[in-house]
């Protein structure tokens, strides 16, 4: 076959690349201290919460942009974004959502409206900087559980908020995370009372609207001891010429014997072939397992973005505590990711899993690094890794950079890799029993990532089922 | 009329031609024995009938139920009933043997207008074969090939031969590497397979299966070509005087 047959095929098709016709405000480019005070007055923040921005702010303009990871791309120019878009509240009703907002998250599959709510998952819908609508909050209220945007925690929690913001990624953690703790515009706070099981899937979907505009949610999840709660975040960008910077901060806060489950499936516009337009990702994401027998998993398919820079991360603190971090990362077209994990064993007994999946297409770049680190008085420490690299043709590139820091001698660690091509041969072998070219591909690429799904919830493995179907449409080794 | 007819076929694999206007029609209901010395052919005879990318056709035809398959896609030819078990059957890691044999009964189930089967009702047609196979059960939940033994994977071939019940069945060294119980449970399941339509393509270098599945003729491919058809008695022939013995046919 061509290869330029190859490339149409692989590339896939973006469907959620379109605009919502909304009138938005949007706060002209350029970022200042002017920009941080317009952003925390319009949030009606309290003066603490601009104080700490403006101190962010500070370091920030003292930092300069990272660039270890494997990644190519244009410098970012950061007094052309703007920091802040709001859609315009509709003329009815202040509570009300627009109708056409509503329409739009109904095409990404989320209804929003009372009697269509999906059934077992709260949603906190964001688009660009701020939270239009959390659903089933008063219900999620009846079992103690906080379910509501960063914006509306900042004003009602103070105390959780001073308490545990920055408690995990700090202040000033890194470039990106700087960046994100002086603008953040939107994103969820979660807070599960102990004891308490989460009744049910809490969910936040981004979506990225205005053009030129940055992305920099903040999300915090609490899980008090004894407690469990999963959580998913899905996002997704209409498709464009200019490329749109996404820098997000999660923080999760594992006490004892409490579980939080992680799921991301990370959809946003890729680019062209060509690696014009498209979202740059670069994302802070880290737990702590505070308490004995707490644990952390993360679980990630990520299939979007032009660029995405991000090692969700697990600090082990509390004795026998559990880090677990799957993953599957596509990269098509001229997409790069470098991504991968952090697992920092503190107590005792403490144990982590990392199983990564790389699937590298066309001009796609895909490199893992992760990170396990032992520490002085995590004796009885393990941890098993797993790095997985998949093929499809051969302009495309896997790989890999497992670090491992150790005071420990007692610590095992134990690290696997793979990396493995879709051959002509598996291929034909497929067709040949009348199975066709597309399903042939996606079934190979299915059985790869097997082992990442069975960590989604139901729901949300169907979604990323499907969406990595949409992505590697038709692909061909 | 023939089920195919292979007419003239010239093909080349890289720069090398390798089918050099090699003639053979295959009759209904007829198993028809291809042997010959290493590097004759036979394995790219294989290949051009069903469309492997290797292999360029340079002159010639192939027909099936008379009409040109030469531009028809693999899956094509598989979903009309092209059936070809390999020499050396691939392995594809993580991918379900139940799954994938499933996929491959519902693809060919769409394409003749039937429903679709579920998990419950294929597992039930499926583990008869199993038995009459001699397959462990765990055969069907491991990855597709993935450490299959050599005469594993020759089973796994005849299971999806007798799951997909196509029409013309190509078989190249199936008995290649076989014990002898496994060699006795495939010929039966390709006896099976008779019903006086199915046309079979059996290549092999042993007389063994031959004497299993009672083939009705005999072609020696030698340098691209066919050199000679016959009964079943040339098989002692061929044991006794080697290839070099046979002189091509006018
Ligand atoms: N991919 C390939 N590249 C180059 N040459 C090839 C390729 N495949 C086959 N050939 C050559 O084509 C010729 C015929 O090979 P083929 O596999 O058809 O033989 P065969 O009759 O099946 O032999 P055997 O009995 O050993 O299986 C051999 O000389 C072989 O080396
Ligand atoms: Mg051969």
């Amino acid at each position: 076959m061509a290869q330029e047959e190859i490339n149409k095929a692989v590339s896939g098709e973006y469907t959620l690349g379109f605009e919502i016709d909304i009138e938005t405000e949007v706060v002209p480019p350029g970022l200042n201290e002017g920009t941080i005070r317009f952003i925390s007055q319009k949030k009606e923040e309290p003066e603490w919460m601009l104080d700490l921005r403006l101190k962010a702010l500070k370091k920030w303009q003292k930092m300069t942009e990272p660039h270890w990871g494997h990644l190519e791309y244009e410098p970012i120019d950061y007094q052309s974004i703007s920091y802040f878009a709001a859609p315009k509240k509709g003329p009815e009703s202040l509570d009300e959502v627009d109708p056409k907002i509503l329409e739009a998250y109904k095409k990404l599959g989320i209804p929003l409206e009372e009697q269509k709510q999906l059934a077992g998952i709260a949603v906190d819908a964001v688009v660009d900087s701020v939270s239009v609508k959390t659903t089933y909050s008063e219900e999620l209220q009846k079992h103690g559980v906080i379910f509501c945007s960063i914006s509306d925690a900042i004003r009602d929690y103070p105390e959780l908020i001073k308490k545990y913001m920055y408690s995990v990624v700090p202040m000033t953690d890194n470039f990106f995370a700087t960046l994100n703790s002086a603008v953040f515009t939107d994103g969820t706070f979660v807070y599960i009372p102990k004891g308490v099981r989460c009744p049910m899937e809490l969910s936040t979907y981004f979506r990225i609207n205005a053009l030129n505009t940055g992305q920099f949610e903040r999300t915090l999840i609490v899980a008090d001891e004894g407690s469990y709660v999963s959580y998913n975040e899905g996002c997704s960008a209409p498709t464009r010429d200019e490329n749109q910077l996404h820098a997000a901060v999660v923080e999760l806060i594992a006490m004892k014997d409490a579980e939080i489950k992680y799921s991301t499936i990370q959809n946003w516009y890729p680019g062209d072939e060509n690696g014009k337009g498209g979202i740059y990702n670069f994302v802070t994401k880290r737990g702590i397992c505070e308490g004995e027998n707490a644990k952390i998993s993360w679980t990630q398919v990520e299939t979007g973005s032009a660029i995405t820079w991000k090692y969700p991360s697990c600090i082990l603190k509390g004795d026998n505590s559990v880090g677990e971090f799957y993953s599957v990362a596509v990269t098509t077209l001229a997409q790069q990711a470098d991504t991968g994990t952090k697992m920092i064993h503190l107590g005792k007994n403490t144990s982590s899993t990392i199983i990564s999946k790389g699937i590298s297409a066309m001009k796609g770049q895909n490199t893992y690094r992760g990170l396990v680190k032992i520490g002085a008085n995590a004796t009885g420490a393990r941890n098993y890794s797993e790095c997985d690299s998949l093929l499809i043709g051969d302009q495309c590139g896997a790989h890999t950079f497992p670090y491992l820091e150790s005071k420990e001698t007692q610590g095992q660690v134990e690290h696997e890799a793979t990396t493995s091509k879709i051959s002509d041969d598996q291929l034909f072998y497929l067709r040949q029993r009348g199975i066709n070219e597309e399903d042939a591909v996606s079934m190979i690429v299915h059985g790869f990532c097997k082992e990442v799904f069975s960590q989604l919830p139901m729901e949300y493995a169907v979604e990323a089922k499907a969406l990595l179907e949409l992505t590697l449409e038709g692909s061909v080794g | 009329m023939k089920t195919l007819e292979i007419k003239n076929i010239h093909a080349k694999i890289g720069n090398k031609e390798i089918l050099k206007g090699l003639d053979l029609d295959l009759e209904p209901g007829k198993i028809h024995a291809i042997m010959g010395p290493n590097g004759a052919g036979k394995s790219t005879l294989s290949k051009t009938i069903v469309g492997h990318y290797d292999v360029e056709v340079t002159e010639g035809d192939i027909l099936y139920k008379g009409k040109s398959i030469l531009d028809m896609e693999p899956e094509e030819r598989a979903l009309e009933g092209i059936f070809l078990s390999f020499q050396h059957p691939v392995e594809i890691p993580g991918v379900n043997n139940a799954y994938f044999l499933r996929t491959a009964l519902n693809a060919k189930r769409r394409h003749e207008g039937k429903e679709e089967l579920n998990a419950a009702e294929f597992l039930r047609e499926m583990k008869k074969h199993l038995e009459m196979l001699g397959m462990k059960a765990d055969m069907i939940s491991r990855s597709l090939n993935e450490g299959f033994s050599g005469g594993e994977k020759k089973r796994n071939e005849i299971l999806q031969m007798l799951i997909l019940q196509p029409e013309v069945i190509i078989l190249d060294e199936i008995d290649s590497g076989l014990d002898i119980d496994a060699l006795r449970a495939v010929s039966e399941g390709i006896n099976m397979m008779k019903d006086g339509k199915r046309s079979f393509l059996v290549i092999t270098h042993y007389s063994r299966i031959l004497d299993y599945i009672k083939p009705d003729y005999i072609h020696v491919l030698k340098e691209g070509r066919i050199i000679k058809t016959a009964g079943p008695e040339l098989v002692a022939h061929l044991e006794e005087h080697g290839y070099d013995s046979i002189v091509e046919e006018a």
